[in-house]
């Protein structure tokens, strides 16, 4: 039964057919791995784009016009096109094989959910060579400026958005059922690794927040092209409504992107501490706390709209609320380091970072769940500066972190020690540089999606932008270095790579075989 | 550009950043402002307020965990021969650090509640004044005093575009700042007029939303006369970063004087409406309006942008009926980013950019529109 997946060998018909038509986890954990590359590339031009432009007061580059579609397609691309399918990509790649499983269970789903993606960004992305150019509303897209103020081309948007959110529906149903019906006998729920519990609990959010933001678009479709009010006052309807309705789904989708980064690092810093992960149950816990929390506190992004003082309050307090569960997270993290025995490759170098910057997004959080100081704050760059240390330094730095993990178990080869730890200190050096004064910059004044600024903020825009050139060349490197350790890296053919490895995945050959537990392990 | 390096090189060294961070703005160095600042209301003194009580907790319990993390990190490195031990729960720890968070966030609640409920004390206000987003400017209206005025960035497009040097105020200027008194409570009714636009004072901790259809409140108290300069921080289109808000408080004498200036004026303009104005006067006029309030869209040169702001150059509707070209102005396009210019511009403006629209970039009707015919165009309606 055992057959092996074309390769080049067999001729470029057989091999572009392999992965189109292919329903195995592994191929379209590639996949979803490359596609989100491919999209974390086009944002981050998009990002250079807008750094350069900010560069220096005054417009050089670009027109205002363009350069809210570029802060608009950034956050779309970045969040819904690179952070989610990276997840999603690990999860395919790694559910299975840690919880020894012989695939998805859903499989031809798993391939069409796949497939779909990159239609909805071509859609997406084909709107700036029309007439009206792209999106320029905002990642926010609040109406009315994204309906009856919006470019023609506001409708590809909408389509797009509808066929991203039936994609990431398909996937997590995915995964919960491949979770809730494929694990291992003796892999019961509280021996599952914390990735997978991150990513089950990802997915219910998931199931449950996408309806609504198809919910917001669509409501966004009728008042456009059939004559509906809901988001405009004119006809009685509400802009507010909007902000409420983006917001159930917009703060749940931020857990939603961190969630299965917390499993990636509680993954990766036992390994290098070679120690277990401390707290695991209070691990599941409070990830599930978060997740319930998640869905009850979205007016935070709310506080100048102008709500009656009772919601102000309670959205506040529901806030501050979060800081415990994510706490017990972070001291869970540095009780496992302590008294380990740790060593600092690129994996766990990535993933120290993470749990420092993290933490530093949190602080910020908490001082933005205070509603009297947050309307200082507000759509100012303090809230740029820490969506991004919770973003950035979280979800993507723990991608990459995941990637330099598993990739010698996915392909057999090690790839460069040194590489990626100049890697990671080009990356870290150059993220602080680009967030860190954009906090200033939103304390004494900058609000955010400014195409110009006045002189005053001048300096720091500089160093923000000279430190983004330094972090988008950081990712040139961990191009260069996936692919040679792809190519040309280093054979190894140990099953746990890495000393302090457990885990079902590493008991399997490296590199994994294109089928693994065709027979389920025992779990003792 | 190197010079400016070089500068900010020496002030990234400079104790003035201690100094910023822990007493807020140095009036020398608003470049090097690092922090929020406290402002001359109560409500944004409170604000500052707690936003200090969070940074000072947040460092402290940063210094504390990190100090572990990085103990943790040097100590039990393999490389110093540091063995690993084997346990992986404590429940007594577990519980501390669920309940020692809690407890401290629940001392945060109390200052944080304390500082809302004042940002909210909008009763009892001594002046309205009602506030009113455009794309992109600012309404000022005193309610019942029969003074209103639009609020537009002075910058001009040769600034922003580098065809001339950056003045000192740079997108930080207005037409006409709104003024108000000392010592007088200001309560200011917030809406929108076409998208979602928010009113940013820094100094008076005011930030609230301007929805169209929705009125919020938001109030000012204060004893120190200046300018404040301010922001829009809702995203509303192209001209978001050119629509600052400017604030000028005055001693009372000094705001009542101003006040009676304004509706002199506003009597004036009245009486002088009927005036016969030349070609070339309404041509330099019509110019300067153009560029206010019409270029950040339509384009200096009347090109527009393609598919999303129609060309006024060679338009059927530029070069068309007189009365048509009015209408436009005054009724807007329905569903569309072009609004009703009725309430913003003066019937003087408005005939003055029609005339302007009509007969600049090879456009050469060759008529002249008299501010008597947008008044005839609206007592018509
Ligand atoms: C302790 C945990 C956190 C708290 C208390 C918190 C609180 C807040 C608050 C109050 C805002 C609204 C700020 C404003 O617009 O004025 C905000 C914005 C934001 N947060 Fe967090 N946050 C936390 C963690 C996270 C995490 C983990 C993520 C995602 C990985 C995240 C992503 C964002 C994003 C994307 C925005 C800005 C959305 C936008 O307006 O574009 N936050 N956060
Ligand atoms: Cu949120």
């Amino acid at each position: 039964m055992a057959h092996g997946p074309a390769t080049l060998a067999d001729g470029w018909g057989k091999y572009i057919s392999r992965w189109v038509f292919t329903t195995n986890h592994k191929d379209i954990g590639t996949l979803y791995l490359w596609f989100s590359f491919a999209m974390f590339i086009m944002g981050g031009a998009f990002a250079m784009i807008i750094r350069a432009e900010l560069f220096q007061p005054g417009m050089q580059l670009i027109k205002p016009e363009f350069f809210n579609q570029m802060t608009t397609m950034h956050g779309l691309v970045m969040v819904f096109g690179a952070i989610m399918p990276a997840f999603v990509g690990l999860a395919n790649w790694l559910i299975p094989m840690m919880i020894g499983a012989p695939d998805m269970a859903l499989p031809r789903m798993n391939n069409l959910s796949f497939w779909i993606l990159p239609f909805a960004f071509a859609i997406l992305t084909s709107t700036l060579f029309m007439e009206g150019g792209g999106p320029n509303f905002g990642w926010t897209f609040y109406a009315p400026l994204s309906t009856t103020y919006a470019p023609d081309t506001v409708n590809y948007f909408i389509f797009g958005v509808h066929i991203m959110g039936a994609s990431s529906i398909m996937g997590s149903i995915n995964i919960i059922a491949t979770v809730m019906n494929m694990r291992a006998p003796g892999m019961t729920y509280m021996k599952m690794p914390l990735f997978v519990w991150t990513w089950v609990i990802t997915a219910f959010l998931l199931v449950a927040v996408m309806p609504v933001l198809a919910g917001a678009v669509t409501m966004m479709l009728m008042d456009i092209n059939f004559g509906t009010s809901f988001f405009d006052a004119a006809g009685g309807g509400d802009p507010v409504l909007f902000q409420h309705v983006f917001w159930f789904f917009g703060h749940p989708e931020v857990y939603i992107i961190i969630l299965p980064a917390f499993g990636v690092v509680s993954q990766i810093i036992p390994t290098f501490s070679r120690k277990p992960l401390f707290g695991y149950s209070s691990m599941v816990y409070a990830t599930a706390a978060i997740a319930f929390l998640s869905f009850v506190v979205w007016a935070h992004h709310m506080f100048t709209v102008g709500m009656p003082i009772a919601g102000e309050l309670y959205f506040m307090y529901a806030t501050m609320l979060i800081a415990v569960p994510t706490g017990v997270k972070v001291f869970n993290w540095i009780t496992t380091m302590y008294r380990g025995s740790l060593t600092f490759e690129t994996p766990m170098l990535f993933s120290i970072a993470f749990v420092i910057l993290f933490t530093f997004g949190g602080f910020t959080g908490m001082m933005l769940s205070i509603a009297a100081a947050d309307m200082q704050y507000h759509d100012t760059y303090f809230v740029v500066a820490h969506f991004h240390y919770v973003m950035v330094a979280g979800a993507v730095f723990s991608g990459t972190a995941a990637v330099y993990y598993w990739l010698p178990k996915w392909c057999g080869k090690m790839y460069n020690e040194t590489m990626g730890k100049v890697q990671f200190w080009i990356a870290f050096i150059g993220f602080n540089i680009t967030f860190m004064p954009q906090h200033f910059l939103g304390l004494a004044g900058m609000p955010r999606r400014y195409a110009d600024y006045g002189l005053q903020f001048a300096d720091w825009n500089m160093v923000s932008s000279i430190g983004a050139f330094m972090y988008g060349g950081a990712q040139i490197l961990f191009l260069f270095n996936v692919i040679r350790t792809i190519g040309w890296g280093k054979p190894t053919d140990d099953p746990q790579v890495w000393e302090g490895a457990e885990g079902l995945e590493w008991t399997l050959p490296t590199p994994a075989p294109y089928h693994t537990f065709a027979t389920p392990p025992e779990v003792k | 550009m190197l010079k400016r390096a070089q500068a900010l090189f020496l002030s990234l060294l400079s104790p003035a950043i201690a100094l910023a961070m822990a007493g807020g703005v140095s009036a020398e160095s608003a470049t090097r402002q690092l922090n929020m600042p406290q402002g001359v209301t109560e409500v944004s003194q409170a604000a500052y307020d707690i936003h200090m009580i969070m940074m000072w907790i947040c460092t402290v319990i940063g210094i504390a965990v990190f100090g572990f993390m990085f103990y943790v990190m040097y100590a039990h490195r393999k490389s110093r021969g540091a063995v690993a031990a084997n346990f992986h729960e404590h429940h007594v720890v577990e519980l501390i650090w669920t309940i020692v968070p809690a407890l401290i966030l629940i001392v945060m609640a109390i200052p944080a509640t304390s500082a809302l409920l004042k940002v909210y004390d909008t009763e009892n206000a001594d002046i309205d004044i009602k506030v009113t987003g455009y794309q992109w400017k600012w309404q000022y209206e005193y309610i019942g005093e029969g003074v209103k005025f639009m609020s537009e960035l002075r910058t001009s497009q040769d600034e922003i575009y580098g065809r001339a040097p950056k003045g000192e105020h740079y997108l930080r200027e207005v037409t006409q700042p709104l003024v108000i008194p000392t010592g007088k409570k200001v309560r200011f009714l917030i809406t929108g007029n076409d998208v979602i636009h928010s009113w940013w004072v820094p100094d008076f901790g005011v930030k609230r939303d301007a929805v169209p259809g929705l009125f919020t409140a938001a109030w000012a108290k204060t004893d120190v006369p200046g300018t404040y300069v301010g922001e829009c921080t809702e995203l509303c289109g192209i001209g978001h970063a050119f629509m600052p808000v400017v604030v000028e408080v005055k001693e009372e004498a000094e705001y009542n004087e101003w006040l009676a200036g304004k509706k002199e004026e506003a009597a004036i303009y009245k009486s002088t409406i009927g005036k016969e104005w030349s070609f070339d006067e309404l041509m330099v006029r019509g110019e300067e309006v153009y560029e206010r309030s019409c270029a950040a869209c339509h384009q200096s040169d009347g090109n527009g942008i393609p598919g999303v702001f129609p060309a006024l150059k060679d338009s059927p509707i530029a070069l068309g009926a007189k009365e048509g070209h009015i209408a436009v102005l005054i009724d807007g396009v329905a569903g569309t980013s072009m609004q009703s210019f009725a309430d913003q511009l003066s019937e003087v403006d408005i005939a003055a950019v029609v005339h302007y629209e009509r007969n600049a970039w090879g456009n050469d009707v060759g008529d002249i529109t008299q501010p008597v015919d947008v008044l005839n165009y609206k007592q018509g309606q």
